[in-house]
């Protein structure tokens, strides 16, 4: 559905043609023409949607306004995205966790109102100061160091030679900065939450018996305050995903990575609908994998859910 | 079953001499923004090697506090001074590490809500495994083993499959008994009860008391257990110590405190209770007022405000706990005491005498036989069903949950009808329909002889004046938005009454209720649980209808507090000639107020009758075992009394039992022989007439005294 929406409204205000004939000198009225029927641009918009459609089914996603195949194209920027946000977001939700706990049991001491500061700090942050900062930071530390050992520009190095595990050095050299930019802010919207949650499983009777059998406090907060605090956390975690993909654009563009969102980016602005009709349905494919991730998670934190 | 490694102890050998638990001169107060709350103000008691002492008080008189100072589970802003010597030890200023090898291990506890007790995401099972796991050496397996062992020992059937169960498939009954389980898995030598029975109902009640004496029984423990509810602590307790403002005002054996209670502060509190056991209609003595402020306490004696024999002296200085009638064991903290003692009455009848209270009269119709007034309320085979529903997207129907399966009562004018039962009986299911007053599913609603399926929605309107509701919980019955005159006056608005109507009746209702009308331009807020109870009421009384139906308006109130809306509800009929429903599950608040009584168990009423021969003379086992279990404040008869336990739980409604619904928990029916059992499992029993007005549904039916 999302899709259909997304194919329509782009094919409707997109003009590739308008800008083709725009061109100085322009193009002979033949090619024009040419253009036109291989972009089925002589076709009415739903027409041209099921023909779309008709290839996706197929794992044919169209050709770009350049004429190359989508497809091609479309493993490796899904493969570089989710490199990115995988590795962000999990280590957002760890620490972020973890920093909500630690502030909510230490509510209202000196590291809860710290943890507090940073997180809206990191929140009031836009995402493309934070990259630069972090870059200023990455190049401080290089400077330093006198290596380059932190590489903040794409995603791996153009022509690197070496064996299997240089490559993943760097590769992993070039993860480090960007996975940060998407983490901290990750960290900070999570830890809010947990906080709140943490707080209100610290103040519930089965703490008290928990800590009743002889459980000391730590542990009684971590063996059966953490599980129970995590479930309503789960349908964040699964959504915060699902979007993320999508919002992650600012980070890939800012650190040259040739991702999913730099792609939509691309897409619009060379006016083409193939491109970002894909787009739209690989975040919608990810919306409703997060949905059925919530479901399962929420299934194995929570024997309430667990039905039959 | 053989975990020998895991046996219980031979019961009765005290590791140390002396009492197992000696708290000295406790105090224990909390920041607020109004100043330090003094929850405990220098708290001194001990409980000897399987001795049950018994704490009662009302909320906020520092019971729970205490116990969970003894425990060190107060929160870290607690400051907490004197001593607690746990076995010689002292407790007071060990950290939560030491502490805990302590707790749960030598001394346990069991709370108040079994709901929330549980950790939901572990299995029943596993969290009482982890018990024995945190103090003792011993394998994974051993523990889970003896975890079912346990299970076993506190009466859950079906042991093995239950321990794999989680908290969310057990019913409160059984989330306590699995409370218990845990907190008796190491062989404690002391247990601390918090409330244990408070959340529950009364069958269950008595069952899970039983297995507290039970659990006494088997680790020779000493037990803490802490009540609000003097009925409770009657039977069980050794001796009693009744907490006040965060101090004890009066301590002894328990048979003295019931029958010579020298503090008029208990006095109060045995008068306040509706006596099961007593037919004459009993005055009840409501403690006027309420429990004062911890953060700032007067000079005197804090009960001073409240108490019907203050004297100047009073408010001059605290009073110490004096020893009284020369024994050593009995103390209250009065100035009074001898005078007290002069007095001839005992127990409650002095209460009596001392606070002055009243039996209300009986109102005009009253004296009109029941035959001739008219029908305020009838049911007539009222049915009503929900469908449970399964799938998301297709919902089926799989199955019907029979809330109220035909149930036929009246209530005259002038009348008040209880109707009792178990939680889960379809007692609120009848009020909502009788309130909704649509057409029913199936059977007839009538309201003063009209009938609600053919009423169209202008006569409904109508009707709905002469019949009002006041419900459980006085705190979310009230919008905390409106001024106590907007709350009161929005009925009569709604039914179009003029505003000079209504700024004359508005301060008229409030007297009615007893409150003043200067407070009016106050919120809800301001108010206390049982002053809310009375604007409740005042609402409901606004259109002046016939009928008011009642949710169990008193549950929710303290004991010393309940007397006095109960008294309000009594004197209100006898002025106002009103009827009625009250719903409850409290037989003694019932059997006080109540003409006529309705039992109910699983949408059907299993006996109805004139409240007198119901209690006196109950035909159903069912009523006979919902009367044995209710607790009689009084320890003598207390004892003697023979206890009808009812196995398990409600059955659930969408799957009653065949034949006769009560027949699975039924102790007659367990008696009789197979060919008489197969009546109770074949045929329904009808209702049938016992005594004048007096009917019960049960093929074999019995009087068996239980009082």
């Amino acid at each position: 559905m999302a899709t259909f929406l997304a194919f329509t409204l782009a094919s409707a205000t997109f003009d590739p043609i308008g800008v083709l004939q725009q061109r100085n000198p322009p193009p002979p009225a033949a090619s024009i023409e040419a253009k036109k029927r291989d972009l089925h641009l002589d076709q009415p918009i739903p027409q041209r949607f099921v023909t779309w459609m008709g290839g996706v089914v197929q794992g044919d996603f169209g050709r770009t306004i350049t004429d190359r195949p989508i497809t091609d194209e479309l493993g490796r920027r899904i493969g570089v995205s989710l490199r990115l946000f995988l590795l962000g977001i999990t280590i957002g939700i760890l620490f972020g966790v973890l920093l909500g706990v630690v502030s909510a049991i230490r509510q209202y001491k000196f590291s809860d109102y710290f943890a507090t500061l940073f997180s809206f700090i990191l929140l009031s942050t836009p995402v493309f100061v934070l990259g630069t900062l972090l870059k200023m930071g990455a190049q401080g530390i290089n400077d330093s160091i006198g290596t380059n050992v932190l590489i903040f520009v794409g995603e791996t190095t153009p022509g690197f030679q070496g064996n299997w595990f240089e490559h993943l050095g760097d590769r992993l050299q070039h993860l480090i900065v960007p996975t940060l930019a998407i983490a901290l802010g990750q960290i900070a919207y999570y830890s809010r939450y947990q906080r709140s949650s943490m707080l209100d499983v610290l103040g519930s009777d089965f703490l008290r018996t928990a800590q009743a059998k002889g459980l000391t406090r730590r542990k009684a907060l971590f063996k059966h305050g953490l599980r129970t605090a995590l479930i309503p956390m789960a349908t964040l975690f699964a959504f915060g995903f699902g979007l993320l993909v999508v919002g992650g654009t600012f980070t890939e563009r800012i650190f040259g990575w040739f991702g999913m969102g730099d792609w939509l980016v691309t897409g619009i602005s060379a006016q083409d609908t193939n491109i970002t009709a894909t787009v739209t349905l690989f975040v919608a494919v990810c919306v409703l994998f997060s949905g059925w991730l919530a479901d399962v998670l929420y299934a194995a934190l929570d024997p309430r859910i667990r039905v039959n | 079953m053989t975990t020998s490694e895991l046996q219980f102890d031979a019961p009765a050998d005290p590791v140390v001499d002396g009492p197992v638990l000696q708290v000295e001169d406790l105090h224990v107060s909390f920041p607020s923004e109004s100043g330090r709350v003094r929850a405990v103000r220098g708290l001194s008691y001990h409980v000897s090697p399987g001795e049950v002492l018994g704490i009662v008080g009302e909320s906020g008189s520092g019971k729970s506090v205490s116990s969970l100072a003894v425990m060190g589970l107060l929160p870290s802003s607690a400051r907490i001074t004197g001593s607690i010597k746990f076995q010689g030890r002292e407790l007071i200023g060990q950290n939560d590490a030491e502490l805990s090898k302590i707790r749960g291990r030598r001394v346990s506890m069991v709370f108040q809500d079994p709901l929330s007790a549980l950790t939901p995401v572990f299995t029943v099972g596993d969290q009482i495994a982890e018990a024995i796991l945190v103090h003792r050496k011993v394998s994974k397996q051993a523990a889970a083993k003896r975890a079912v062992e346990l299970l076993d020992l506190v009466g859950i059937p079906n042991a093995v499959e239950r321990a794999k169960a989680f908290p969310h498939e057990f019913s409160g009954g059984m989330r306590q008994r699995a409370v218990i389980a845990m907190a008796i898995a190491n062989d404690p030598d002391l247990i601390i009860a918090d409330e244990p029975t408070t959340a529950l109902d009364v069958t269950v009640q008595a069952q899970v008391l039983q297995l507290l004496e039970t659990a006494q029984e088997v680790t020779g423990a000493g037990i803490v257990i802490i009540t609000h509810d003097l009925g409770v602590v009657a039977g069980f307790a050794d001796r009693l110590m009744v907490m006040y403002a965060g101090r004890a005002v009066e301590k002894g054996k328990v048979d003295e405190i019931y029958q010579q209670p020298r503090m008029p502060y208990t006095l109060g509190l045995l008068g306040s209770i509706p006596r099961l056991d007593v037919s004459e209609k009993q005055a009840l003595v409501p403690i006027k007022g309420q429990p004062p402020s911890l953060t700032d306490l007067p000079d005197g004696c804090p009960f001073a405000p409240r108490c019907p024999m203050v004297v100047d002296a009073c408010h001059t200085a605290e009073p110490p706990l004096m020893d009284v009638d020369g024994s050593a064991e009995h103390a209250a903290a009065c100035i009074r005491t001898n005078e007290i003692a002069a007095t001839d009455a005992e127990g409650a009848e002095a209460a009596v005498e001392i606070f002055g209270a009243e039996v209300a009269a009986e109102p005009e119709v009253a004296k009109i036989p029941r035959e001739q007034r008219d029908i305020v309320l009838g049911l007539d085979n009222l049915v009503k069903e929900y469908p449970i529903n399964k799938g998301v997207v297709f919902k089926r129907r799989v199955g019907t949950v029979h809330a109220v399966a035909g149930i036929t009562f009246d209530i005259r004018e002038g009348e008040t009808l209880g109707l009792v039962g178990e939680s889960g009986c379809g007692k609120t299911t009848t009020l909502m329909e009788i309130l909704n007053l649509q057409k029913p599913m199936g059977g007839e609603i009538s309201v003063l002889g009209t009938k609600s399926s053919e009423v169209d929605a202008k006569r409904r309107f109508a009707i709905r004046r002469d019949m009002s509701v006041v419900f459980q919980d006085p705190m979310a019955s009230l919008d905390p938005r409106l001024t106590i005159n907007d709350c009161i006056a929005e009925p009569m608005q709604v039914h179009g009454y003029t505003k000079d109507e209504i700024n004359r009746r508005v301060p008229e209702l409030m007297r009615l209720v007893g409150l003043r009308p200067e407070q009016l331009s106050r919120y809800p807020g301001e108010f206390s649980g049982g002053q809310r109870q009375r604007i409740g009421i005042a609402r409901a009384l606004a259109l002046e209808p016939k009928l008011v139906v009642l949710d169990e308006p008193v549950s929710a109130l303290d004991v010393s507090i309940q007397a006095g809306v109960i008294n309000l509800l009594e004197e209100l009929k006898s002025k106002l000639g009103l009827a009625y429903l009250f719903v409850a599950h409290d037989l003694s608040v019932v059997r006080h107020i109540a003409d006529r009584v309705a039992v109910m168990y699983l949408g059907k009423i299993i006996e109805i009758g004139e409240v007198d021969s119901v209690f006196e003379a109950p035909r159903h086992p069912y009523t006979q075992a919902l009367l044995s279990a209710i607790p009689i404040p009084d320890p003598v008869k207390e004892r003697q009394r023979e206890r009808i336990l009812l196995t398990g739980d409600l059955p659930s409604p969408a799957n009653p039992p065949s034949g006769c619904r009560f027949r699975t928990r039924c102790f007659l029916h367990a008696s009789l022989p197979p060919e008489k059992q197969r009546q109770c499992i074949e045929v329904e029993p009808p209702r049938e007439t016992q005594a004048p007005d007096h009917e019960a549904a049960c093929h074999f039916a019995q009087i068996r005294q239980v009082l």
